[in-house]
């Protein structure tokens, strides 16, 4: 290039950035609150988490200060047990979680080559219930109204019985709010990777890290019912007395422990994943050649995701369980480590065929390799059933825990935070406090959990707030406690070496790893946009040259590289990576923020029991969704649009498979998981329970249960009418009615049948009974809601022959119902039948 | 080793087993130690290689690595240590070896304290926080929670097993020798789980019965 073409593509480009930035910016002052651009929220989310980090760690602090010495007084039990739970529930579920998928949120358009997620607004609404949520947890525990049941809620002990008072409800009300955070993100992410990434960048292109958020979404979307219907089940048992898992009325304490695990142990891996990511792109970088082993990572990432719903029973090998299955579990456990050891191994490879670079980012690397091989071979010894009844529910399996949560987490994390840093700021991080930084908390960690296997072997079971001198643990656990503050003043000298680097760091060219992966070719920090025009990748994804491509997308030489006024960006085929289609996003909105305040007083009114204003307040959050739809859409057919290049491809409305109707069939993928743990549960009280054997069989079929099943089948064949009849060119209005009123009918009938049920607060029998039948009777009505809001855009002319997205949506939430309707019914009616069964 | 040194002071150690099922279980312990130690090493070994000792290491082909690594090494390793530890489980099961039935206690968990009942022994009265059982002879505990979740754990003589309400767990705990042996309650429970402790005393078969109270069947 010459000179002047130079400085004329300068021009180029800062005229283009004025453009885009007027449309994709968000605007200072209290317009902050409106964002839902990517990078604002990832943002949010990743600093927010930190701060739940810092929160969790000083809680870390008090409970070493309280074991430091034996028979400590220093916080009594009551403060202790709230302590405790606290921290594993902010690390959990505030900390871990949010961060990576603040990290996603922020990351993920970039590496993949769009300008934004597919749902910027779920993403914001995300956000505020994760803040709003978490702050109820927090507020709590300064009030001194914490949850102190322990992380994982154990029933009876959480039950009203045992644990009267507001604290469990805190716990199990403000996680389901920040749980709706994992699920909308769940969700975004998986649209987003399988359909926004830039043209050419097929599925066997992606980067790594795309497989392992993939990965890590897929696992979401089914860790997380389990653990949602859990909760509601178990708030339902505590607020209206419901017996789910009360065993005098026929429920089991073990149903709980089932749904928390069955979300508790993907979770270690939903964790994992990001960060193995994380490594997988980190390493290649700093061995300064491609990652070796790209296929067999990518089966490694799959395996593990389908490995770790088969280990949930391994936290539970003393609750006499039969030999057999304990044998299942034990070597499914036992296996998970293959998948997890290819990956170590293609990594340690990788740096022995590249030219190791060592900086700030490495050192990280090497103690997650120390730390996490440590804790997966504890993990393993846990895996053996004989050992695992020593080790279990003592200070050993603390260690383990956090042996692979901080070495495989956290270790990862600093790595990606020093490695990122620069892109995010803009700047270069300050060595000098970075290397003693990460001595200390590596010292420092080693230090604390180290001696737990020990204290453990020695017997001290864990959650225990004083012990005497004379057991032998008084050494171990003053070596821990120190540890612990030397931990914390390493993770000190990192947060003030990350400030300084905002404030001071050197300023830095783009790129300055020389790393192959495409968010570097943003600008840093990077624009609202990302990306003036979307780049055409003709080769893997991580082995592009983003210095050479950043300057020229910027010029507009790429797709889209101009503006129309609206947020553009393109989506291509799943598999192929061929362009497909042109997505106009939705602009910043109060609306995010709006909704999940009133999500806010829907859950408020639970927690305060003030249970006139719930239907109101979910009435209200429904009406507020409704709204949403509103900015989307056409009225009219466009056909083609031009993309620049030369290409031009329809619009999404004018798509079959669009980003609406495919996030819709994963809503519908986790919904449908959270039905089948329910059915887990009907079917596991049946068999498992006591007490079932002396209920008596009801009576037969009610006509009314056979009728609601004939409205909601009614319902479904005309919305699929509807949709036939939309792709002959009419507008069937009459039509798709008509499959509401059907399916608000079948919805009307089932509630009345929930609330006629005979044992409905005497046996578990009943109280399942009552919650498949209301979950049948939501879905009809969700349905309805689905068909009514098609008739509103069908008047309002947004959908025609070529725009179907309404009318599919109708057909998909209508044939889900009535296989709820379907499937419940059979149920139903198996639990009215048994009597004496055991 | 680490057993001799500690364990004299630890009345709760797992690596100071009193019987045989807890010295299994040590064993156990200890195996899984060093092979774990010895796997830790090598893994750093080849960290410090794959930076220092390049050459070495490209001896073997990227695929080699991966293929060794990930299924060669962790496989036998893994099915060997699965197989015993089911086997060991096996013989956890198993009632003793000469056909006889083990003596039965209950062991019943309440916030904040164990009551033990002695079903075997006629006459016997129930024993709050202080277990008896014979000593040489396998001893057959049913746990049962009245309650919470509560668990029953005497780590010198045996692996741990929850009291659930509405189930009855069983296990089997056993003595070398007569002398008195401690408990813990393993499971969370609320304010009062780190004083749900147990004192367990084992008595010579014979005086067993005598020690209850009770008449010998």
């Amino acid at each position: 290039m010459t000179g002047s073409t130079d400085t004329d593509g300068g021009v180029v480009a800062v005229r283009l950035h004025s453009q885009l930035e007027s449309i994709w910016g968000t605007p200072g002052g209290w317009a902050r609150l409106s964002a839902v651009n990517h990078n604002i929220v990832g943002k949010r989310f990743m600093v927010l988490a930190l701060t739940f980090f810092s929160i969790g760690g000083i809680l870390s602090m008090l409970i070493r200060a309280q074991l430091a010495t034996p028979d400590s007084a220093f916080i009594g039990p009551e403060l202790y047990n709230q302590v405790f739970t606290m921290h594993g529930t902010v690390m959990m579920f505030l900390f871990a979680i949010p961060m990576f998928e603040g990290f996603a949120i922020y990351m993920l358009p970039k590496m993949l080559g769009a300008r934004d997620l597919a749902f910027p607004r779920l993403t914001a609404y995300g956000f505020w219930c994760y803040l709003f949520g978490g702050s109820i947890l927090i507020v709590a525990m300064v009030l001194g109204y914490a949850p102190n049941s322990g992380w994982f809620m154990y029933t009876p002990l959480s039950s009203n019985v045992y644990t009267p008072g507001i604290n469990s409800d805190v716990w199990l009300l403000g996680i389901t709010f920040v749980e709706i955070s994992a699920v909308t993100a769940a969700i975004e992410i998986t649209v987003t990777i399988l359909k926004m990434r830039a043209p050419g960048m097929s599925l066997d292109r992606m980067p790594l890290f795309a497989w392992y958020m993939l990965g890590t979404s897929g696992m979401m979307l089914v860790g997380f019912p389990p653990l949602i219907l859990g909760s509601i089940l178990l708030e339902m048992e505590r607020a209206f007395d419901l017996p789910y898992f009360d065993p005098t009325r026929g429920g089991d304490p073990l149903l709980w422990q089932h749904l928390f695990w069955l979300f508790g142990h993907p979770e270690v891996y939903i964790i994992f994943l990001p960060a193995a990511g994380v490594l997988s792109t980190i390493i290649p970088v700093f061995a300064q050649r491609p990652i070796i082993g790209y296929r067999a990572i990518v089966v490694a990432i799959i395996a593990m995701a389908f490995l770790s719903f088969g280990l949930w029973v391994h936290h539970m090998f003393t609750v006499g369980i039969p030999h057999l299955a304990l044998a299942f579990f034990s070597a499914a456990s036992a296996l998970v480590t293959i998948p997890t050891a290819v990956q170590i191994f293609a990594w340690i490879a990788t740096l022995s065929y590249g030219k190791p670079r060592f900086e700030v980012p490495m050192l990280y690397v090497a103690g997650f390799f120390a730390v996490f091989v440590l804790g997966g071979l504890t993990g393993v010894m846990l895996a053996m059933v004989p050992f695992n009844t020593q080790a279990h529910d003592s200070y050993f399996v603390v260690a383990h825990l956090h042996y692979v949560l901080v070495g495989g987490f956290v270790f990862p994390m600093l790595a990606g935070l020093y490695y990122w840093l620069p892109h995010i700021t803009g700047r270069l991080s300050v060595h000098r406090l970075s290397i003693p930084g990460f001595w200390l908390i590596f010292i420092g960690f080693n230090l604390t959990f180290f001696m737990m296997h020990l204290t453990g072997l020695m017997g001290m079971p864990r959650r225990i707030s004083t012990y005497p001198s004379s057991f032998g643990w008084d050494w171990l656990n003053l070596l821990s406690s120190i540890g612990g503050f030397i931990l914390t003043m390493g993770f000190a000298l990192v947060l003030a070496d990350l400030v300084l680097q905002t404030r001071f760091g050197k300023r830095q060219v783009r790129d300055p790893w020389d790393a192959a992966t495409l968010e570097w070719a943003t600008a840093t920090p990077p624009p609202s946009y990302n990306f003036a025009s979307l780049p055409h990748i003709d080769r893997r994804a991580d082995q592009l040259k983003p210095k050479e491509a950043g300057p020229a997308l910027a010029t507009g030489a790429g797709y889209l590289g101009f503006s129309r006024g609206r947020q553009e960006t393109l989506a291509v085929d799943m598999t192929t990576g061929r362009v497909e289609h042109l997505m106009v996003l939705p602009q910043r909105t109060y609306l995010p923020l709006l909704t999940a305040l009133v999500t806010g007083v829907f859950f408020l009114s639970l927690l305060f029991k003030v249970y006139w204003l719930t239907p109101f307040a979910a009435l209200a959050a429904v009406a507020m969704f409704c709204l949403w739809p509103a900015a989307l859409g056409e009225k009219k057919d466009l056909g083609p649009i031009d993309i620049g290049n030369g290409e031009a491809v329809p619009s999404s409305e004018e798509t079959h498979y669009n980003l609406t109707v495919m996030a819709n069939i994963t809503a519908v993928i986790v919904d449908a998981t959270l039905y089948g743990s329910l059915l887990f549960g009907a079917l596991y009280l049946l068999v498992v329970a006591p007490g079932w054997s002396e209920t008596l069989s009801l009576a037969p079929p009610s006509p009314m249960l056979v009728l609601a099943l004939v409205f909601s089948a009614a319902g479904t064949a005309l919305a699929w009418l509807a949709r036939k009849q939309t792709e002959r060119g009419r507008n069937p209005m009459l039509v798709q009615g008509g499959a509401c009123l059907s399916q608000l009918l079948a919805a009307c009938l089932l509630s009345a049948l929930a609330f006629t049920i005979p044992d409905l607060f005497t046996h578990a029998r009943g109280a399942i009974s009552f919650a498949i039948l209301v979950y049948m009777s939501l879905h009809c009505a969700v349905a309805a809601l689905i068909s009514g809001h098609c008739v509103w855009r069908m008047r309002g002319g947004y959908v025609s022959a070529r725009r179907q997205t309404d009318p599919r949506l109708s057909v998909i939430w209508q044939g889900y119902a009535l296989a709820c309707a379907v499937l419940g019914l059979l149920f139903v009616q198996l639990l009215a039948g048994v009597g004496g069964l055991q | 080793m680490l057993g001799a040194v500690t364990g004299c002071a630890a009345p709760l150690s797992t690596l100071d087993p009193a019987g045989p099922r807890a010295s299994i279980l040590a064993n156990l312990w200890w195996i899984m130690f060093v092979g774990a130690m010895a796997l830790f090493a090598l893994l750093m070994v080849l960290l410090y290689a794959s930076h220092r000792w390049q050459t070495a290491m490209q001896k073997l082909s990227p695929g080699q690595w991966i293929v060794a690594g990930g299924l060669l090494l962790p496989l036998p390793v893994l099915v060997a240590l699965t197989v015993s530890a089911l086997l060991i489980g096996e013989q956890f099961l198993a009632r003793p070896a000469d056909g006889s039935e083990p003596t039965r206690v209950i062991a019943a968990a309440e916030r904040w304290q164990w009551t033990f009942s002695y079903p075997d022994v006629p006459g016997a009265a129930t024993t709050d926080n202080l277990l008896h059982i014979p000593a040489g002879v396998p001893v057959l505990v049913e746990v049962v929670g009245r309650d919470v979740i509560h668990s029953f754990w005497i780590p010198r003589l045996g692996g741990k097993m929850d009291a659930i309400p509405g189930h009855t767990n069983t296990t089997l705990i056993e003595a070398d020798e007569p002398g008195r042996y401690y408990g813990v309650c393993a499971e969370y429970c609320g304010v009062g789980h780190e004083t749900m402790r147990f004192i367990v005393e084992a008595h010579p078969v014979d005086e067993f019965a005598a020690a209850l109270g009770g008449e010998e069947q």
